[in-house]
């Protein structure tokens, strides 16, 4: 067991897990934040993605003890009165189907965003499906998941 | 309206799902959960001599371990399967016995043997582990060519030689008579591969028994949970039918995977009744690819026969389709009446005969899969037209115009009767969109930089709404293939519709509410669909087949019809005028050439006070209706898609797909785009990518997303979608279903152009880069030794 502390959508927690708790599980069980998925044990869907400290990671290759001090963003977390402009991107564009990639997808596509445009770069479509390697979508066969990053990157 | 019929509404549903908000089964949790953990079996044939589970039951947070010999003997039922084929010598199945969890033998890697109750999901999985199945290890059969060797192991002992039908449709001697005096013969081999369904949410269970009152609720991943309800109370004998709810909430995704009651979900209730806890269990990845019914896997050869004109004469098919260890569910309706039945295609063909065996072996049982057997026949229809242009030095497409059926309604030699289409048009449309015109010249521009540069095309039709329940019963299915709905106006106004569909990403809650807005012009806002809960919706057949809009659709449309009767019942009482002056206009009830009108809160609150109704009407504003179709709708289009193949690495880059469809009326074109996008990416999958591969020994080798090469992002160009709809005759709303054609139209389409560009048809799916650059290799050593 280990006592650990993390902001959490902006609100400050602490909880005992065992040390073998996956950041994931911390998420969903513990915290009950159950909009994060899970869609595999290999670290290969991103169902599970959220943001650490700014950046994108899965939450299943992580120890819950491991995110101790970090400071966490979930897809509860994104919309702030409004809905942030990624997932109203995914709205406009029929950017998901049954949803169930759609959280990994968001926190994606907000980190790639981010990413390219700090570091000037182009996000064009080839760059926006080669981003997305490391999540999976089985229902919309990417075009409108693709459309969507694309059009909220021009808005973001 | 602007929300009505053909809008590119948004869909409502959207908002809970991209703010985390979707309630999934996983996502429930009881009060004082107990998770379940099954034992498995890691041999794909063994006996079972023995479960010591006394070192498990002592861990801590154990509640329970349980076995099959302990299921069967709370009389448990064996799992079923629900269309009986009769094989061509009239006898019936030879079905092997299936229970949840294994008593003697185990016949697949990922078998049942054992399950495990604790106080969290970890302690389960860890007491698992800790039971000790004792087996005696038997010879496998995995592979779908060695199921009926002579001497191939017995999977089940009442199916001799694994044969579970030897089936046939269509005149043998009449489709003889056609190949022997045609000018040619097209000959063809193909392997249908096999593959995991993988919807993105692993299925689960939270099965929760309360004593007091004798009652069961079961939340489960399902695409049809009053199927679920009605099998699991009369066949599997866990609960009876009116003291067990199940309620299917966000589903992640099916694909046919979750139509079939599995056998966690069967221990699952079984377990919360004999612990007095509510059980969960949900699937890892790994499970998934194990247990999850998996779809396709048949070889076939075929003969298609043509006239010195290039008509076809006729067209003789010879099938093993490889169900699995067990029989699932619908598993012996896919090669036959889904498969058999759509093998005249789109082209006008006097003689058909198909004979059909299903085997079992050592591996996941097999069922339906998006298409499922609509894509393994389009697949063979399809390469086998492509490939007989090419014998005839035909262009592909002149060949399929000299055969296409022209005139509606249209009697195939296979049962199926189409009802409309426009197949000329589907190809036309395509060829201008994929400009085929400037294919010789980007093909030329590819060679000048090294790139082989292939087109095919795919002309497919499918049918879905199997239907109607007299005719599927009489050709052995064991349910009617309706669909019920109530609409009901509330006092205030306001519409819920309860429907026997189920939506798992289908976008009902937006699409059927247009149906109603347009039929009532009503704000899409005043009106809420409800589906999954067998609480609330009174039945329903659920949602696979693409038969949510033909079938689910057209029940809503009927009960609407009686709603507006009642409504324009009372408005013309309360407005003293002539029922048939009584029209809905802009969120009101209006009487014609007059300025009167009622809101639908009057309309309501007078249904519901009945304080001044019509004499002898009843209180209240509620219908429901239960609509069985009179046909199948034929959805059919043309797919055309261009590659370009690197030589050297064998990778082929897909640089055009597109698809003109045949969906008849289009409710929501953003919905039904967006399902014609995923069912082409998971017929590019089944192409390029995918196949579930055993080892000799029946080991699953692909059990994992690190093995099993599911389509990315970068794997997929975009589509070019067009539309060329001929409104369906056989419903009121002229709808054909959309979800499957993508994945059914696709493989073909790919394969035909990958053969296009290697100068080769001896390639199998899928076509991997190892694989194509054998076959360049291989056309490379034959050109050579000419």
């Amino acid at each position: 067991m280990a006592n650990i502390s993390m902001t959490v959508n902006g609100v400050s927690t602490t909880r005992d897990v065992a040390d073998h708790t996956l950041l994931v599980e911390f998420l969903r069980e513990n915290l009950r934040l159950t909009g994060t998925h899970v869609g595999c044990d290999t670290s290969q869907c991103g169902a599970c993605t959220i943001h650490l400290d700014g950046k994108a990671i899965k939450a299943c290759t992580m120890l819950a003890v491991e995110a101790d001090g970090a400071e966490i963003t979930t897809v509860e977390g994104l919309a702030n009165g409004a809905l942030h402009p990624m997932q109203q991107a995914f709205n406009d564009n029929h950017g998901l189907q049954c949803g169930f990639c759609t959280p990994g997808m968001i926190m994606a596509g907000i980190d790639m965003v981010n990413r390219y445009k700090a570091s000037g770069q182009r996000l064009d479509e080839a760059a926006i499906r080669h981003e997305l390697e490391g999540n999976i979508c089985r229902c919309t066969g990417y075009h409108n998941i693709v459309k969507s990053i694309a059009d909220a990157s021009a808005k973001m | 309206m602007a929300d009505g019929i053909g809008a590119r509404v948004k869909r409502k549903e959207d908002k809970r799902f991209i703010t985390g908000a979707g309630k999934y089964t996983d996502d429930v949790r009881s009060e004082n959960q107990a998770f379940a953990a099954f034992v498995r079996s890691p041999h794909a044939h063994a006996t079972v001599t023995a479960i010591d589970d006394e070192a498990a039951k002592a861990m801590p947070g154990v509640i329970a371990v349980l076995n099959g010999a302990e299921l069967t003997g709370d009389g448990i039922g064996n799992l079923i399967c629900g269309w009986a084929i009769t094989s061509k010598d009239g006898s019936g199945m030879n079905m092997g016995a299936w229970s949840a969890l294994a008593t003697d033998k185990v016949r697949y890697v990922g078998d049942a043997v054992a399950v495990v109750i604790a106080d969290s999901a970890e302690a389960a999985r860890d007491a698992a582990d800790a039971v000790d199945v004792t087996y005696d290890a038997l010879p496998a059969v995995a592979a779908t060519a060695q199921a009926l060797d002579a001497g191939a192991p017995q999977v089940h002992e009442n199916a001799p030689g694994n044969l579970i039908y030897d089936w046939e449709l269509g005149e043998e001697a009449a489709t003889d008579a056609g190949l022997a005096a045609a000018d040619h013969v097209t000959s063809i081999e193909l392997t249908n591969n096999r593959l995991s369904p993988n919807p993105m949410e692993p299925r689960s269970a939270v099965a929760t028994y309360d004593a007091a009152e004798e009652h069961y609720t079961l939340y489960t991943t399902s695409q049809n949970p009053h199927v679920a309800r009605l099998v699991l109370s009369a066949f599997y004998q866990v609960a009876p039918e009116h003291k067990l709810r199940v309620i299917a909430p966000d589903v992640g995704g099916g694909f046919g995977s979750k139509i079939y009651i599995y056998p966690e979900e069967i221990v699952c209730l079984w377990a919360s009744m004999k612990t007095k806890r509510s059980v969960k269990w949900t699937s890892s990845r790994s499970e998934a690819f194990l247990t999850d019914a998996h779809g396709r896997d048949h070889i076939t050869t075929a003969q298609m026969g043509f006239d010195s004109q290039g008509k076809i004469t006729a067209f003789k098919v010879d099938t093993i389709a490889n169900l699995g260890a067990y029989m699932s569910l619908f598993s012996s309706a896919v090669p036959t009446y889904l498969y058999a039945t759509l093998l005249a295609g789109q082209y006008d063909m006097p003689a058909i005969h198909c004979n059909v065996r299903a085997v079992y072996t050592n591996t996941t049982p097999v069922d339906a899969y998006r298409g499922a057997g609509r894509p393994e026949a389009c697949y063979l229809i399809e390469r086998i037209v492509e490939k007989a242009a090419r014998e005839l030095n035909m262009d592909p497409a002149e060949l399929r115009r000299r055969n296409f059926i022209e005139t509606f309604p249209h009697q195939t030699p296979v049962i199926m009767n189409y009802d409309c289409g426009d197949f000329h048009g589907h190809l036309e449309k395509a060829i201008a969109a994929a400009d085929v015109a400037g294919f010789a010249a980007r093909k030329a521009e590819a060679a000048a930089r090294g790139k082989l540069r292939g087109l095919g095309y795919s002309t497919y039709i499918e049918a879905c709404g199997i239907a109607p329940s007299q005719a599927v019963g009489s050709l052995g299915s064991g349910v009617g293939l309706w669909e019920s709905a109530e609409v009901r106006v509330n006092p205030v106004g306001t519409i819920e519709v309860l429907t026997g569909s189920h939506s798992h990403g289908q976008g009902h809650e937006t699409s059927f509410a247009q149906v109603v807005a347009e039929r009532f012009d009503l704000p899409i806002e005043n009106i809420q669909i409800v589906h999954g809960d067998t609480d609330k919706v009174q039945f329903g057949m659920g949602t696979y087949g693409s038969r949510s809009g033909p079938v689910g659709l057209s029940a809503i449309f009927k009960a609407c019809d009686k709603v507006e009767l009642k409504v324009k019942r009372i408005a013309a009482h309360l407005l003293e005028a002539n029922e048939e002056d009584v029209y809905c206009e802009g969120g009101e009830v209006k009487i014609r050439g007059t300025n009167k009108s009622l809101g639908w809160h009057e309309i309501g609150l007078a249904a519901y006070t009945a304080h001044n109704l019509p004499d002898g009407m009843e209180p209240g504003l509620k219908e429901g209706a239960f609509y069985d179709p009179i046909n199948f709708s034929f959805p059919a289009g043309c797919h055309i898609a261009e590659v370009e193949i690197d030589p050297e690495t064998g990778v082929v880059e897909i640089v055009k797909f597109t698809a003109a469809d045949d969906f008849g009326t289009l409710i929501n074109p953003l919905i039904v785009e967006g399902q014609v996008h995923g069912g082409i990416a998971q017929g590019v999958g089944q192409a390029l990518l995918e196949q579930a591969v055993y080892d000799e020994n029946g080991q699953l080798l692909t059990g994992s997303y690190m093995d099993y090469s599911m389509p990315r992002a970068d794997n997929l160009p975009s589509f070019d979608i067009a539309h060329n709809s001929v409104p369906s005759p056989s419903n009121p709303l002229g709808v054909k279903g959309c979800g499957e054609a993508g994945a059914i139209g696709s493989p073909p389409a790919l394969m035909n152009a990958i053969t296009d560009a290697i100068g080769t048809e001896d390639i199998a799916m899928p076509a991997t880069p190892a694989v194509v650059w054998r076959a360049i290799q291989s056309t490379h050593t034959a050109q050579a030794a000419e």
